[in-house]
C-alpha cells in the first residue's frame, strides 16, 4: 500500500515569499510535492512549541520549519528561537518513542532557491521512508 | 524562587494512563518564571499527554488551567470552577503545590509534573542556578552575601577545602568555588576578617533534618 504522508511546513514571510509567488503550477513545475502544506508566519520565532504538536495532533506526519540562515534572521534572532523549539520537540518526539526526525528545522535564503523546494522533496522522502506518524495510533 | 524542570513526558503519561479525563494545572508563581510550569507550558504538557495517549490507541481528555498560586489555600480554591471534569489532576507547580492540593482534594488523584530542583536565580537567559539551601539559619552576613551552604560543594563553613583551582570547585570545575569568591569579596567590601573567624559547630536541626519545618507568625493568625 503507498503512503502519502501529511507533512506540514512552517516557513516565515522572508523566506517564502517568493517561493509562494509561484503559484501552486508553478511550485507543482518546480518538483515539490503536492503532499506537502505551507503555512506562512510573521517570523518562524513566533511559532510556538504548542503550534507544532498542534500539527501533529492534528494528524501530520511530518512538520518542519523554514527560517531565515540563523545569522541573518530579519527580525536578528527569530530563526535560532525556532530551531531551539523544534529542538525541544525533538527531545519530547524522544521521550515519546517517536522518531524525533520527524520534525526538522532548516535555515534557508531569502528569495526562490531550488533549495527551498529540495526542503520538502527531502523531508517528503524522509517521511515516506519512515511511515505513518505514530501518533495516529499503534493500531495502524 | 523556586526552579523546577518538567519531567520526561512518558513518566507523566504513566501517571496518567488509567485516567479519562485529567486536568492539566499550572501556577503563575516561580514555576511560571523558570519556564517550567506557567500557561505556556500547561499548553504543551497538554498537547503531549494527548499525543502520547493517542500513540497508545486511548483517548484522553485534557482540562488547561492555571492558578495564581499552587501554594496559597486561597488561589487552590479555584480549581472549584473544574469540579467534576476531571478524574486526575497533573500539577505543574513545585513540590509544594501538589503536596496543598493533596492535602485539600483528599479524594482527588494528583500527580506531579515537574521535578522541583532548588532555590536559585535566573543567571541569563535559560540559565538558574541555586543560591540558597533553605537551611533556616542564614550565615550571609558573615560570608559577605554569598552562601557556603548553597554555593559549596562540601557546604564548608570555615573557608575552603584545598581542592579547588584557580578559584574553581575541585567536584565541579565549572562552578567557582565559593569560598574563594567570599575570600574575594570580603577583601574588596573591607571586612577581610571576618575569615578569620571560626565558624561553631552547625546546628542543622533548623535545616530540615528533624522533619517538616513550620513557621508561625502570631501577628499575622488571627
Amino acid at each position: 500500500m503507498t503512503f502519502t504522508p501529511d507533512i506540514q511546513a512552517f516557513c516565515c514571510h522572508y523566506t517564502s515569499q517568493q517561493t509562494i509567488a509561484e503559484g501552486k503550477e508553478g511550485l507543482k513545475q518546480d518538483g515539490l510535492p503536492e503532499n506537502v502544506t505551507f503555512n506562512r508566519v510573521v517570523c518562524t520565532g513566533k511559532l510556538q512549541v504548542s503550534t507544532l504538536l498542534k500539527a501533529f495532533e492534528e494528524g501530520a506526519d511530518g512538520v518542519y520549519v523554514v527560517g531565515c540562515p540563523a545569522d541573518k534572521c530579519h527580525n536578528v534572532k527569530g530563526s535560532q528561537r525556532a530551531a531551539k523549539r523544534v529542538d525541544a520537540i525533538k527531545k519530547a518526539l524522544a521521550e515519546l518513542a517517536v522518531e524525533p526526525e520527524r520534525i526538522e528545522m532548516f535555515h534557508l535564503e531569502r528569495g526562490f532557491h531550488p533549495e527551498f523546494v529540495e526542503a520538502a522533496r527531502f523531508m517528503n522522502k524522509r517521511i515516506t521512508e519512515l511511515g505513518p506518524c505514530p501518533f495516529k495510533g499503534e493500531a495502524q | 524562587m523556586i526552579i523546577a524542570e518538567r519531567k520526561p513526558v512518558d513518566e507523566i503519561i504513566g501517571m496518567v494512563s488509567d485516567a479519562r479525563k485529567v486536568l492539566v494545572l499550572g501556577c503563575r508563581g516561580c514555576v511560571t518564571v523558570c519556564s517550567a510550569g506557567g500557561e505556556r507550558e500547561v499548553e504543551i504538557l497538554a498537547s503531549l499527554i494527548r499525543l502520547g495517549m493517542q500513540k497508545q490507541g486511548k483517548q484522553i481528555e485534557t482540562i488547561e488551567g492555571t492558578l495564581v498560586r499552587q501554594c496559597d489555600k486561597e488561589y487552590i480554591d479555584a480549581i472549584d470552577e473544574w469540579d467534576g471534569q476531571y478524574d486526575a489532576i497533573v500539577s505543574m507547580a513545585c513540590g509544594v503545590g501538589v503536596n496543598f492540593i493533596a492535602n485539600l482534594r483528599p479524594t482527588t488523584r494528583v500527580y506531579p509534573a515537574v521535578n522541583t530542583s532548588f532555590f536559585g536565580g535566573s543567571a541569563e537567559q535559560g540559565v538558574w542556578k541555586e543560591q540558597c539551601a533553605g537551611c533556616g539559619n542564614c550565615v550571609l552576613h558573615l560570608t559577605g552575601g554569598l552562601c557556603p551552604v548553597a554555593r559549596c560543594a562540601k557546604s564548608l563553613m570555615n573557608g575552603p577545602c584545598g581542592g579547588s583551582v584557580n578559584g574553581r570547585c575541585e567536584i565541579h570545575p565549572d562552578v567557582e568555588c565559593i569560598w574563594q569568591s567570599i575570600h574575594d569579596r570580603l577583601g574588596r567590601i573591607g571586612n577581610a576578617e571576618a575569615m578569620n573567624v571560626i565558624a561553631p559547630i552547625r546546628d542543622w536541626s533548623t535545616a530540615g533534618h528533624g522533619g517538616p519545618r513550620k513557621t508561625l507568625r502570631d501577628d499575622l493568625t488571627i
